[in-house]
């Protein structure tokens, strides 16, 4: 089949206000989704899906999140790593103090009690914005995990300072805990980043979307439109924790099994904005290709090494990953700096006009 | 003056000044613009034309003086309170959003004709679907008087500068203002797109009905289009009457000859 | 009720006033802490103000150039000389980064250049490991981590000869940007890129010039922190402390960030010292971030900002 829609009229603005216009695209989505519940489950080994597809699933998810905020609404975070901890607190509070919830709800929770959150350090944006924010936003990182280092309660006054996830189950497989399987976690973390991921895409696509992209560009411009900017941006600020909240969740529950807040520390921040800038801000898709990317080049620079029949010594490994990583991310920003995503499309276009170069 | 001296009359401006620091940008400036009526304000840069405008859309709050909009104190209003009185408006320098394509430039011009609920809009169902459909149709109706189809898809931002100041018209229309706000529709413009953005500015009056306020510096257009002319100088009201009354108006010809008269 | 009151706003201040010698001890340690604050935020003012570049890498910048001046001192080399070469190696690196960083990324947008930085402070951290080595070293540099008394107050050498040289090289800075020609011109692209251009300034050498500058304060920076707290990396986290400094005086201001540090220096040894016991202590990491942010809410516009008007 040829990439092309020559062919395909669009009858009605319905047809055309699709997130997939081309019938091409609907086929190849509507495999791939299929694909990603079934294949996996059957053929990928434990390796593949602890270590790569349960992560970058999570990532994917807290990296759609910060997108709604920062490449959509234009507000900088750099407080993910906290509104991720929220989450991952709460969902532990939850599960331990009503074991006969269902895991299901305990995450949505989660995801409230982050977006609360997230609206309280999202108040600053009304005064201040670009870096000054991101700045304020750290405020937020940094007290957040403070405040779960220092209160006991929250991790249930262990001594140890860790919260580990329950054995909880879903349709009665066992999917977090120490005896939930791989794939019952995949299939888990796969169902919520695809319904949030068609949400986000929904919210974006209309008036909600719009006006936050509205604020983004030109804020003078959108408030004589009618967009009330306290309104919006704290609307953003609730949604994208309320992502990253989940993700959180997600993060102890589904993939590290127990953690504590060394896991969320700003780096974690960073991580995450990574991915989205290296996807492509603005850009639900990007998130997903800025997730992979951030997930796989690690372990590609681990396990080179080995490939190529070197062995190095660990501090020396560690230290070239860093310069690594380091420079590929500068690399990428100097050969595409709108991201993945931008590539991706641009790589549609020409398809669309293959075997002619205009 | 109250309501009742309002007959006709859409929006009062009563006496206003605006101070920044020192600056006087407007002292006791009064206008009435009347329902139906095409009014320029004109006069030489450094007016107050700009600050006139943004204190009718609310940008700024004037120090002294009231602003009624249809026979109400409208004063203290913020920007999106003014949008929702059914006031649009154009900037001198283009504000469209410019990540974002044509259509939803437009689109974003509805917002405030659009309600939901949040459920719905994020699963794109039931009524949130049919109203995005019917605004959509509105906006192509838009999109089909201002003969902007070819680059409905295009970004906003890579647009030549004469197109984006028709998108920006565009998304003020499509909030169906009853009163618009032309902040110099015209600047940067050759004859022809000059010409089309008159036709489209009269056909709006015409069509519509919508009360138009605009600035201009291109003498003709404004003798050409506009019902009344206001003049500004220094920050303040000069001249108000008919194009034919301003033109021969002896302080109007000092503040563009630059003859002082005393 | 009244009780958490009492003991939140009340007690507090019959501490201070019970001991003001204690209190003033407390305060000159603000000072003192507040004049390292300032010189890392004074970095990062530099380069925004010149090049619109949020330096992430500040903070990694301060490390390197502690890793470095303490790997050439164990080789042997003296003093004066570690300092040559550390301040050649800084100012090498600034050259680097102009061609192979900001070069190829002017005009993006503020946010990639950050992220680039970003990527630079993962570079910079493997880069100076690899060359020295990660675990921690003990910088001296001759001045005695000790106390004396001045007034009836404790004061620590170390602590007030940093401040000094702190002070030093601020004054230093200043008169560069009011005097000297490259420093005028640096504050006319901060002002109006385009106009400096006009004047035949090229931006290259402006970039490379703040960035040198900005390395230089990175290697006293690195020695101040260093001689106190040992190297090793968690100085590269300092550069997290002078954020707040920058909300209060403003990324683009001097003046801000040398004023902007006093302030956080001294509001948070004061917090840390008088409430942080009430609520577990361990503020230090967010005190000062929460003591901007109310700062802001009384003055939007920051220290010096003038209140904007925006132009529409």
């Amino acid at each position: 089949m040829i990439y092309r829609e020559a062919g395909q009229f669009k009858t009605t603005y319905a047809s055309d206000q699709a997130i997939f216009p081309i019938v091409q695209d609907r086929v190849v989505v509507a495999l791939g989704v299929l694909a990603v519940f079934v294949l996996p489950t059957r053929f990928a080994n434990e390796y593949w899906l602890q270590a790569i597809l349960i992560p970058f699933l999570i990532y994917a998810l807290a990296a759609l999140g910060l997108n709604l905020l920062t490449g959509y609404a234009g507000q900088l975070s750099l407080g993910t790593g906290g509104f991720m901890a929220v989450g991952a607190y709460a969902a532990f509070k939850l599960s331990t103090a009503f074991p006969s919830l269902s895991i299901v709800i305990v995450f949505l929770l989660s995801g409230l009690i982050a977006a609360l959150v997230g609206v309280v350090f999202g108040i600053p944006s009304l005064r201040i914005k670009g870096f000054y924010l991101a700045v304020a936003t750290l405020a937020a990182q940094f007290f957040l995990i403070w405040l779960f280092n220092k209160v006991a309660w929250f991790v249930n006054y262990a001594p140890s300072g860790t919260i580990t996830a329950p054995s909880r189950t879903v349709l009665g497989v066992t999917v977090t805990g120490p005896t939930a399987s791989a794939a019952a976690r995949y299939v888990l973390a796969l169902v919520f980043v695809a319904v949030f991921a068609l949400i986000a895409k929904n919210l974006v696509r209309g008036r909600i979307g719009r006006s936050w992209m509205a604020i983004r560009d030109r804020d003078i411009a959108a408030e004589i439109i009618g967009v009330r900017p306290l309104r919006t941006k704290l609307l953003a600020f609730a949604i994208s924790s309320f992502y990253c909240g989940i993700a959180g969740a997600e993060l102890v529950f589904l993939y590290l099994g127990s953690a504590e807040t060394l896991a969320f520390d700003i780096g974690l921040s960073f991580l995450v904005l990574f991915m989205v800038i290296i996807g492509g801000l603005g850009s639900v898709l990007g998130s997903f290709l800025g997730a992979a990317f951030i997930v796989l080049v690690p372990i590609f620079l681990t396990n080179a090494p080995h490939v190529m029949g070197l062995s190095l010594p660990v501090a020396f490994q560690k230290q070239l990953e860093l310069m690594v990583f380091g420079g590929l991310i500068i690399f990428f920003l100097i050969v595409e700096p709108h991201g993945l995503a931008r590539l991706w499309q641009i790589t549609k276009e020409k398809l669309r006009l293959w075997p002619f170069p205009h | 003056m109250s309501a009742a001296a309002g007959a006709g009359v859409l929006l009062q401006v009563e006496s206003v000044s605006v101070r920044f620091g020192a600056l006087m940008a407007l002292s006791g400036v009064s206008v009435d613009v009347r329902a139906g009526e095409i009014l320029a304000i004109i006069g030489p840069n450094g007016a107050g034309k700009t600050t006139l405008l943004n204190v009718i859309s609310g940008f700024y709050h004037p120090s002294q003086g009231r602003i009624f909009f249809e026979g109400r104190d409208r004063t203290r209003l913020r920007p999106p309170d003014v949008a929702e009185l059914g006031i649009a408006r154009t900037f001198q320098n283009v504000a469209l959003f410019k990540g974002m394509s044509v259509l939803d430039n437009i689109m974003t011009g509805r917002l405030l004709k659009m309600k939901g609920s949040f459920l719905l809009d994020a699963l794109y169902l039931g009524p949130a679907m049919s109203q995005e459909l019917a605004n959509r149709a509105f906006v192509e109706r838009i999109i089909d008087f201002l003969e902007i189809q070819a680059i409905r898809k295009a970004p906003a931002g890579r647009l030549p500068y004469g197109l984006q100041k028709r998108v920006e018209l565009a998304r003020a229309l499509a909030a169906e203002p009853k009163l618009l706000l032309l902040d110099e529709p015209m600047a940067g413009m050759n004859v022809e797109e000059k010409e089309d953005m008159c036709r489209f500015i009269l056909d709006v009056n015409g069509e519509f009905g919508t009360t138009i306020v605009l600035i201009e510096h291109d003498m003709g257009v404004v003798m050409d289009i506009s019902d009344r002319v206001v003049v500004l100088d220094y920050g303040r009201k000069i001249a108000d009457g008919t194009p034919d009354d301003v033109r021969t108006h002896p302080a109007v010809l000092d503040a563009y000859l630059g003859v002082t008269h005393d | 009720m009244i009780d958490v009151l009492q003991h939140v706003v009340v007690g507090p201040f019959r501490d201070i006033g019970s001991n003001p010698a204690f209190f003033g001890e407390v305060v000159i340690g603000g000072i003192l802490a507040g004049m390292l604050y300032s010189l890392v935020a004074l970095g990062f003012v530099l380069i925004f103000k010149a090049s619109g570049v949020f330096n992430f890498a500040q903070g990694v910048m301060v490390l390197f150039a502690a890793l470095t001046l303490v790997g050439l001192l164990e080789r042997g080399l003296p003093v004066a000389a570690a300092f040559v070469v550390t301040a050649a190696v800084m100012i090498a690196l600034a050259f680097v980064i102009e061609r192979v960083v900001l070069r190829p990324l002017v005009n993006q947008e503020h946010i990639i250049l950050f992220m680039a930085t970003i990527g630079l402070n993962f570079f910079l951290e493997g880069f100076g490991e690899m060359l020295w080595g990660a675990n921690v070293k003990k910088l001296d540099v001759g001045i005695p981590d000790r106390s004396f008394m001045m007034a009836g107050m404790q004061v620590n050498q170390l602590e007030l000869s940093a401040g000094v040289i702190a002070a030093v090289i601020v004054a230093i800075l200043a008169v560069f940007f009011q005097k000297t020609r490259i420093g005028r011109a640096l504050r006319a692209v901060a002002d109006d890129h385009e106009a400096a251009l006009s004047i035949g300034i090229p931006l290259k050498t402006i970039w490379v010039v703040v960035w040198s500058v900005a390395g230089l304060v990175a290697i006293v920076a690195g020695v101040m922190w260093g001689a106190k707290s040992g190297v090793q990396f968690s100085l590269s986290l300092i550069a997290l402390k002078a954020l707040p400094v920058l909300i209060l005086g403003g990324f683009e201001s001097v003046a801000g960030a040398i004023l902007g540090g006093l302030i956080i220096g001294v509001g948070e040894k004061i917090g840390e010292v008088y409430w942080g016991p009430l609520v577990g202590g361990a503020i230090e990491n967010w005190f000062a971030y929460v003591l901007a942010l109310a700062f802001l809410l009384v003055r939007p516009q920051g220290l010096f900002g003038e209140k904007i008007i925006e132009r529409v």
